[in-house]
């Protein structure tokens, strides 16, 4: 009889153990009982993640009938597309716009087409560039938040004085080579001091270096990566370690501080011009840097001079997970956000520009950026391009980075290393042609 | 009667564990063992592919690269980790004052999580301001570039893989002070010293221990993930960090290709399961397990 009220009371405890845990669950995700909860995951931390709060709670006093429940997730795309396949995903998901082929192919997505044509958020609402990033195999799989272009930053007081301005500053390759060479000082011991210009600095898009000399990365059905166009960039990388010299260039580069900090090596002027995004400026006012600096387009090659004007172009987006609860309603937030006002108000809270096709002239005249219209002219440009349309991007970037360290490091010929490149990713992309897109 | 409600009473409180195990541990064994047949990208239903998996294993350059760097670390941190691990078990093993203490002080580094030791070490390794280059320089050395030379950075996850060997010394330690005392003074009347009582007493006497730390050390350093993953996150420079569990991780949740990183994770297992017998047959001529 003990045994038994034993074993009754511990199948009680389990149960109501149980019943607690699962409805903890559910309580803890309905917010507001008063309203649809809509659950938001987003990667922002700190200041970022703070201003797209903002926008979060401006949008819950807005109306009374949706709660956006904003939650700052780490790692937010992989938990995303795991709890895709959990059949428990958020209601709208801030992920990257270079993830919206893969994450579309893996159905993992919805598609907003019909949506965004009711409310009118159309191709003529957004810059092209962006918009067309947006867009896959006849899907429209997000919206953006706050988007980027890229541009080369000078540090003026670094440069000579000839060159210290947007007008005068070199406008090719070949003009910023010869600078660089020129203004790079070292130690006593060889070491080097500072470095005109590193590719290699902050490293971010090796995948794009072949566009910035002409190149595609797709053609048709095709990943091309050792184009002679890409072989003339990395041939152009390994020409920096040549001259700085790969150890010495290796060696200073990992004295460099984190690029969100003040030991940013822009920032303390151990490098006197670097390729970086519209975010830079609100960086080095959140680090106190008083150093002077202008952006210009990154230059291009001497004898492309259709060239003029390129960057690449990236976005945070606002995806609906397939499988999420409230899809209407988190569009309705979605939406909120690509109001002008809205917009506008996060990406200058953000430092960056704005993805619209119209934009105030109160933006620009209040920017924290103080060359925010080279960035939104470059975003403009019909030079800008994004990352490739394609489902295996991720191996792309990673095979040209590995590329990139084997130049840079004078471990491989620039032609070897992207043959080698080449053949590995021609392999993965008939895999994955075979087991995802068929 | 008793004996039969006992049993069923001990069943009963099992149940939880048993539970976990055949949920938690034996179903993901079998699932991945099924998704390594099949082409599985979460999200859709997986497609059997039969052996095609393992196929591209074998023709693949990256997976061969991240084999040939598990080894490499392997063969360089399980000899390293286990000469500190039983160096240190010896030394406190002898009589001086204070040694609880000092045992304390060389167990605890072991105690740090992985991705404290991993940004930690990023800044004791840095080439350029680094506290271990800085110390080489003052003693008139030219110190590598250790986290920027493909050269140097297995190296350097190496050298950190010792700050772990607390927990081997500490196993060294309870071995060292369970060899019977007469031994040594035997060997003292037969005129040993030091170094040949280390090598015919204390070595045969601890080596079950020390076999039983060189397996833990070989399926451990075969399963290294957490340091690299914080210091190198895409195994650079060029995959020379690049191992056997990142490329699992990164096949499974960063290309979604769940069958192949399931086959990378059983070409895993069965290579751990060769490399133990290995150790196990080796071992049979050295390791002594009668002490009567």
């Amino acid at each position: 009889m003990t045994t038994r009220v034993w074993l009754g009371t511990l199948f009680v405890i389990g149960a109501v153990s149980s019943a607690l845990i699962v409805g903890e669950t559910t309580v803890s995700r309905q917010a507001r009982l008063d309203r649809t909860t809509v659950i938001y995951w987003e990667k922002w931390t700190g200041d970022e993640g703070e201003q797209m709060r903002k926008v979060v709670t401006a949008f819950n006093n807005s109306q009374d009938k949706i709660f956006v429940q904003y939650l700052s997730i780490s790692g937010v795309d992989q938990k995303t597309m795991l709890a895709v396949a959990g059949g428990n995903p958020p209601d709208i998901a801030g992920i990257w716009v270079d993830q919206v082929c893969q994450f579309s192919d893996a159905n993992a997505l919805t598609d907003l087409n019909a949506l965004a044509k009711q409310n009118g958020l159309d191709e003529k609402y957004y810059i092209k560039g962006y918009w067309d990033a947006l867009n896959y195999r006849g899907g429209l799989w997000a919206l953006p938040s706050t988007p980027a272009s890229i541009a080369l930053h000078v540090r003026s007081d670094l440069v000579p004085k000839e060159y210290a301005t947007r007008e005068t500053f070199p406008k090719t390759l070949e003009g910023l080579d010869e600078l660089s060479k020129k203004i790079t000082t070292r130690n006593t011991d060889g070491s080097i001091k500072m470095a005109g210009f590193m590719p290699s600095n902050p490293g971010w898009w090796n995948w794009a270096w072949p566009n910035y000399f002409g190149g595609q990365l797709i053609d048709g059905d095709k990943i091309t990566v050792n184009t002679p166009e890409a072989i003339r960039a990395f041939e152009w990388i390994a020409s920096y370690a040549k001259t700085l010299g790969s150890k010495e260039m290796q060696s200073f580069q990992s004295g460099f501080g984190n690029f969100s900090s003040p030991q940013d090596p822009f920032m303390t002027g151990k490098v006197a011009t670097e390729m970086n995004g519209v975010w830079k400026a609100s960086y080095m006012k959140v680090n106190k840097s008083n150093a002077p600096w202008f952006a210009v387009p990154f230059p291009y090659p001497a004898d492309r001079p259709d060239l003029e004007g390129h960057s690449n172009l990236s976005q945070d987006i606002l995806a609906i997970p397939r499988g999420a609860k409230h899809v209407k309603e988190a569009f309705e937030f979605i939406k909120f956000v690509q109001r002008q006002d809205v917009m506008e108000g996060l990406c200058k809270s953000h430092g960056k520009n704005s993805p619209l096709a119209k934009v105030s002239e109160e933006f620009f005249a209040t920017h924290p950026n103080h060359d925010i219209r080279l960035f939104d002219q470059l975003a403009r440009s019909p030079k800008a391009f994004s990352s490739p349309s394609i489902g295996i991007y991720n191996q792309i970037s990673a095979e040209l980075t590995v590329a990139f360290q084997q130049v840079n490091s004078n471990q491989k010929s620039p032609k070897q290393a992207l043959d080698d490149a080449q053949e590995r990713l021609d392999k993965l992309w008939t895999t994955y042609k075979a087991q995802v897109l068929n | 009667m008793n004996s039969k409600r006992d049993a069923r009473i001990g069943v009963l409180f099992a149940l939880p564990w048993i539970f976990g195990f055949l949920i938690f541990l034996l179903y993901p064994i079998l699932a991945s063992l099924f998704y390594s047949f099949t082409n599985y990208s979460v999200l859709r239903q997986p497609k059997w592919v039969g052996i095609s998996n393992y196929q591209e294993l074998a023709s693949d350059q990256v997976f061969h690269q991240t084999l040939a760097n598990t080894l490499y670390y392997v063969v360089g941190a399980v000899p390293l980790g286990s000469v500190i691990a039983i160096g240190l078990a010896m030394l406190l093993n002898t009589k001086v004052k204070g040694m609880a203490l000092y045992r304390t002080l060389f167990y605890l580094p072991s105690l740090v999580p992985m991705v404290a030791l991993g940004t930690l070490f990023l800044w004791v390794f840095n080439g350029d301001y680094g506290l271990l280059n800085n110390a080489l320089r003052g003693l008139g050395f030219s110190p590598p570039n250790w986290l920027g030379e493909p050269s140097w950075s297995k190296w350097t996850l190496i050298l950190i893989s010792t700050w772990g060997s607390g927990q081997a010394m500490v196993i060294y330690l309870a071995a060292l002070q369970d060899v019977p005392v007469s031994l040594y003074e035997a060997a003292e009347l037969d005129g040993a010293k030091l170094w040949q009582k280390t090598k015919n007493v204390t070595l045969p006497m601890i080596s079950p221990v020390i076999l039983f730390n060189v397996l833990m050390g070989i399926i451990g350093s075969l399963q290294v993930f957490a340091v690299p993953y914080v210091m190198f996150p895409d195994g650079s420079p060029a995959r020379s960090t690049y191992f056997f569990s990142s490329y699992l991780y990164d096949n499974a949740f960063r290309f979604q290709r769940m069958g192949y990183a399931s086959a990378i994770g059983w070409v895993m297992f069965v290579i751990t399961l060769v490399l133990t017998l290995i150790a196990l047959k080796v071992s049979e001529r050295h390791v002594h397990y009668d002490r009567s």
